[in-house]
């Protein structure tokens, strides 16, 4: 049965396999789109094909005539016109947000909109009448360009709104009295000769989220509760906003999120289609699924990024930073997300990052276009803001003819300055950025590099090397529940977790923490099996289910293991407080004398004892127990965590560029991470290797482009292009600790590091092979044609527009030129 | 409807299709072998690969009619007696998986590859899948697993590892 674990062997810090891949390497899996309840019918969405425009007239009748088809709704047919998709931030009191509605009523606000739905037998039969389906519009202006957006006289993507606006938020450190004036700071930079004020203006370009399991709903009507599978990140969530949405009660629906594909952020959403199998499953009476091709994810699904940022610092000639100013425009796309307004604010408390900034202005513009709407991609306002910085950092030094990493060095936190608040208030606990630094740059062989770039200068290379620095910190463990109230976010921070401790000694755990690939059942196997001092296989994750975990707020923001694993072992804790009162009551002990380690309650100075697993046995039968407790060691906890945390690392990348073609080699990437305490070194190391692929990406693959009219060009993964094995090289990682002080664990989070420090550590990199040759930027992703030119632009040599057949589409270096996407010759 | 009769791990079947259905379709929906998954429509991303008569392919670019008469395997067929093949095996060991999504396309591609050289370098294994794409791991611990698994699969490695062709042969 079951045995007692080994006591000096800790579980945490151990590198398990884990244990949910037994189901997933050999095709055991339940995706969604697998799951199929009996007499189940199929939805197709018939989108639009303009960015915007009038529908005049929607013709069904071909569609409905068409074999299998059960009906063709639009939002009139199906009573949904009044109908509105959450957004649960309002940044601001007065923000403008607009109906998001289910299908589009008499405008469509961008290319891949739903204007009416079709149901079927078989997907096959959906998807014919769909495209049988005649619906006449009227074209309007499309809005594309951010700037020209919210200049007077613009088209306006909702009328009624009155303005492409949607908010401005701003944070003032001076106003808020956790730092200084950056405008003082700036005129005083300007007025000093010993200052300098440096601008720039950087581009994050527009994402695609792209996990590789496709959003999938199944509604099943059958039940007392309805029951609505998703691939979603936010299976808790998801069923709150289902009621809030549709008025359906909470408690007659169950949501669950059985194996989820890959998240990303992506998967943080309350779909249109999702309510749509929700509302024709209770009219039809018939489970309802909805699965998506690739090609409407790319459209459709929420994108991610895309922000003109236009940033100013200060700094003494010797170096020392005094001040940063940062504007944003952040493009929302047609509608407001579940929380994509909130996004760039996540950023505003990183720009300042590791550094002693004194002085700091953080303004943001959302502003609204007739594009995919965007929201959280992995790191979700973080990665622009270390972005940026991390750009800025090195414009400075070059500015000042300073070695970058030194600049930094002399503005950064020290480690004996820990705990330190920063310019906007938040306080990192720990970190040691001296340490994380040293040891990369010796594994890098920082100054080797940087010999042979010298030399390679001096050669004329015509293979010049860059070295891309980023010294990164992020908040992470989204989040204390006051700071997420007093932002006027829509819900709380915290985690739920429960223990169950079985008759026969083993152990469930149930989480609000729902995973979508990253090992949580691994992870919080291991934490169990040390707090509760039992065998790792004896411990069995339950989540993902509103059944089975009530309660919960999901995964996103780096939170599961500093929010959830730790509402695991507040519960843990109870356990054992219950059960030690048992044991003292069996053992005829004063409570106060029993002692707990490695699952054994024992009576100090004596060998009289009883495990763990015994005493849950005993509380099952009880037969005997005090008579102020309840026979159960079951336990609950709620955690709610009072700051962030913050992981910090430095991260190195040494760029070759072939300067005859542009071509982009990253011939080494190193990182040095602290995340605090580790749980699983295995998993720890996938989450980097994966987050750095999806950072270098950014850098150097993707961007979601649109035409003149607003037609998204790079939909297929055919040109959306994904980095594949054959674009990235080895990376050479590492961890070192300094453990959290603000929870019990001493961790971190790690889920969002990889990504947030990896992409300005590539454009760094570029810059820093160029600009002896009189580059001063590249805009991301630094594909080989967008390098060359800028070699070519600095050289002072005209080029010619490159015609699209030289592109090279799929070959993971960004096919599409921007300026041109169609590839039209003039 | 067309006839189409195949042999999908070690069974066989004869059914009436629909002449335009893809056999990654077929396998999911008629045969219930959700093991093989869709993940995009362009035939880029290697999800849904299988092996066809030995040979990995991805089934969302082949019809079920055109797999008449073929043998078929797919990721709920290569594990043995109870035992996982060594790929499924290197997968876990070396958390060459997080979502799992691309897995199952990814291990037959990989017994694919291991078919042709037992005895890949990291740029071979890279080059060898290039057509299966992860959005997960970053590749890093995929190319690590391809080649423990090359080296568990070596002849006389272990005593019950499968010799390397019938692996790559995939049939039973």
């Amino acid at each position: 049965m079951t045995t007692t674990a080994d006591p000096t062997t800790l579980e945490i810090g151990k590198a398990r396999t884990r244990k949910e891949d037994a189901r997933l390497i050999t095709g055991r899996t339940k995706y969604t789109d697998s799951i199929t309840p009996h007499g189940t019918l199929h939805i197709s969405v018939v989108r639009s094909p303009l960015a915007h425009a009038t529908i005049t007239g929607v013709d069904k009748s071909a569609a409905e005539q068409a074999p299998g088809v059960i009906g063709v709704y639009t939002a009139a047919d199906l009573g949904v016109e009044a109908v509105g998709l959450p957004c649960a931030w309002p940044i601001t009191p007065d923000q403008k947000a607009p109906q998001r509605p289910l299908l589009a009523v008499k405008t469509v606000h961008f290319a891949g909109e739903g204007v009416a739905v079709v149901v079927a037998r078989t997907v096959a039969e959906a998807r014919d009448a769909a495209d049988l389906v005649e619906i006449d519009y009227d074209p309007l202006e499309p809005v594309l360009d951010m700037e020209a957006a919210i200049a007077p006289g613009a088209t306006l993507v909702h009328p009624e709104l009155e303005t492409n606006e949607s908010a401005t938020w701003v944070f003032d450190a001076g106003a808020a009295g956790t730092g200084g004036s950056v405008d003082e700071a700036i005129a005083a930079a300007e007025a000093d000769a010993d200052s300098v004020v440096v601008k720039r203006r950087f581009i994050q370009q527009r994402l695609i989220p792209a996990f590789m399991e496709p959003r999938s709903a199944v509604c099943d009507p059958s039940g007392e509760q309805i029951t609505l599978w998703a691939a979603t990140q936010v299976p808790h969530i998801l069923r709150t906003m289902t009621t809030v949405t549709l008025g359906v009660p909470e408690s007659k629906l169950r949501v669950i999120a059985p194996d989820v594909g890959g998240g990303f952020g992506g998967k943080i959403g309350v779909l249109p289609e999702e309510m749509l199998t929700v509302v024709l499953a209770q009219k039809l009476g018939k489970p309802i699924k909805w699965t998506e091709t690739r090609s409407e994810s790319l459209l459709a699904a929420h994108h991610g990024r895309d922000q003109i940022q236009d940033i100013t610092i200060t700094a003494k000639k010797d170096g020392t930073v005094t001040g940063l100013d940062v504007h944003l425009l952040a493009d929302m796309g047609a509608y407001l997300g579940l929380v994509g307004p909130g996004v760039p604010i996540l950023g505003a408390f990183m720009f300042n990052a590791i550094y002693k900034f004194p002085a700091y202005k953080f303004t943001c513009t959302n502003v609204f276009t007739t594009k995919t709407l965007t929201d959280a991609y992995r790191g979700a306002g973080r990665p622009e803001a270390t972005f940026a910085v991390e750009r800025i950092m090195d414009e400075l030094a070059v500015e000042l003819g300073r070695d970058p990493m030194e600049l930094r060095q002399q503005n950064w936190i020290k480690h004996e300055e820990f705990p330190f608040t920063t310019v906007v208030g938040l306080t990192y606990d720990t970190g040691n950025y001296e340490q994380a630094t040293d040891q990369a740059m010796e594994t890098f062989d920082y100054a080797g590099l940087r010999r042979e770039q010298e030399e390679r200068r001096k050669n004329n290379d015509p293979v010049q090397l860059g070295i891309g620095i980023s010294t990164f910190t992020e908040m992470c463990g989204l989040a204390p529940s006051r700071v997420l109230g007093s932002l006027a976010y829509g819900a709380g921070g915290w985690e739920a977790a429960s223990i169950r401790m079985l008759a026969t000694g083993k152990v469930e755990v149930i989480t609000g923490a729902s995973a979508h690939g990253q090992g949580h059942e691994t992870a919080f196997s291991q934490i169990v099996a040390d707090q509760l001092g039992v065998p790792f296989e004896d411990v069995e994750i339950l989540h993902g289910d509103t059944q089975i975990s009530p309660k919960g707020l999901d995964t996103y923001g780096s939170r599961s293991l500093v929010v959830g694993g730790i509402a695991i072992v507040k519960a843990a804790e109870k356990v054992i407080a219950k059960a030690k009162k048992l044991a003292a009551h069996l053992l005829e002990a004063s409570e106060d004398d029993i002692e707990f380690s490695g699952g054994q309650f024992t009576v100090r100075g004596t060998d009289k004892g009883k495990a763990i697993q015994e005493l849950a046995f005993a509380a099952f039968m009880a037969h005997d127990y005090p008579e102020d407790m309840e026979p159960s060691l079951d336990s609950d906890a709620v955690f709610d965590p009072e700051n962030f945390s913050y992981p910090h690392g430095t991260h190195l990348a040494a760029i070759e560029i072939d300067t005859e073609t542009g071509h982009v080699d990253l011939r080494k990437y190193v990182c040095v991470d602290d995340i605090g305490t580790v749980i699983n070194p295995l998993i720890v190391e996938g989450q980097v290797h994966g987050g750095l692929a999806q950072g270098i990406a950014q850098a150097l693959f993707e961007e979601a482009n649109y035409d003149d009219q607003g037609t998204l060009v790079n939909g297929t993964f055919v040109d959306y292009t994904l980095p594949s094995a054959a674009d990235l090289p080895n990376f050479d990682t590492a961890t070192v600790s300094t453990p959290a002080t603000s929870n019990p664990l001493g961790v971190k989070g790690v889920g969002e590091a990889g990504t947030i420090a990896s992409t300005p550590a590539i454009v760094n990199g570029v810059i820093d092979a160029l600009r002896h040759l009189g580059v001063t930027n590249v805009e991301m992703p630094c594909t080989s044609q967008r390098v060359w030119r800028a070699i070519q632009d600095a050289k002072g040599n005209a080029t010619q527009e490159t015609p699209i057949a030289t592109h090279s589409p799929g070959a993971g270096l960004g096919s599409i030129d921007p300026n041109n996407p169609q590839g039209e010759t003039e | 409807m067309a006839q189409v009769r195949v042999t999908v791990d070690g069974v066989n079947y004869a059914d009436d299709v629909e002449p335009r259905t893809l056999l990654v379709h077929y396998l999911r929906e008629q045969l219930g072998k959700t093991g093989t998954l869709v993940g995009c429509d362009t035939s880029n991303c290697g999800a849904c690969t299988v092996h066809l008569n030995g040979q990995s392919v991805k089934s969302c670019s082949v019809l079920a009619v055109q797999a008449d008469g073929a043998e078929v395997t797919t990721i709920e067929g290569i594990a043995r007696d109870g035992k996982l093949h060594p790929v499924q095996e290197a997968f876990n060991e070396f958390h060459a998986l997080q979502c799992g999504y691309c897995t199952p396309g990814m291990i037959m591609q990989a017994i694919d590859l291991l078919g042709d050289n037992p005895d890949p370098d990291e740029h071979e294994v890279r080059e060898g899948i290039e057509g299966n794409l992860c959005r997960c791991t970053g590749y890093q611990n995929i190319v690590r697993a391809v080649q423990g698994a090359a080296q568990k699969m070596k002849p006389g490695a272990t005593a019950d590892a499968p010799a390397t062709a019938s692996v790559a042969g995939g049939g039973s």
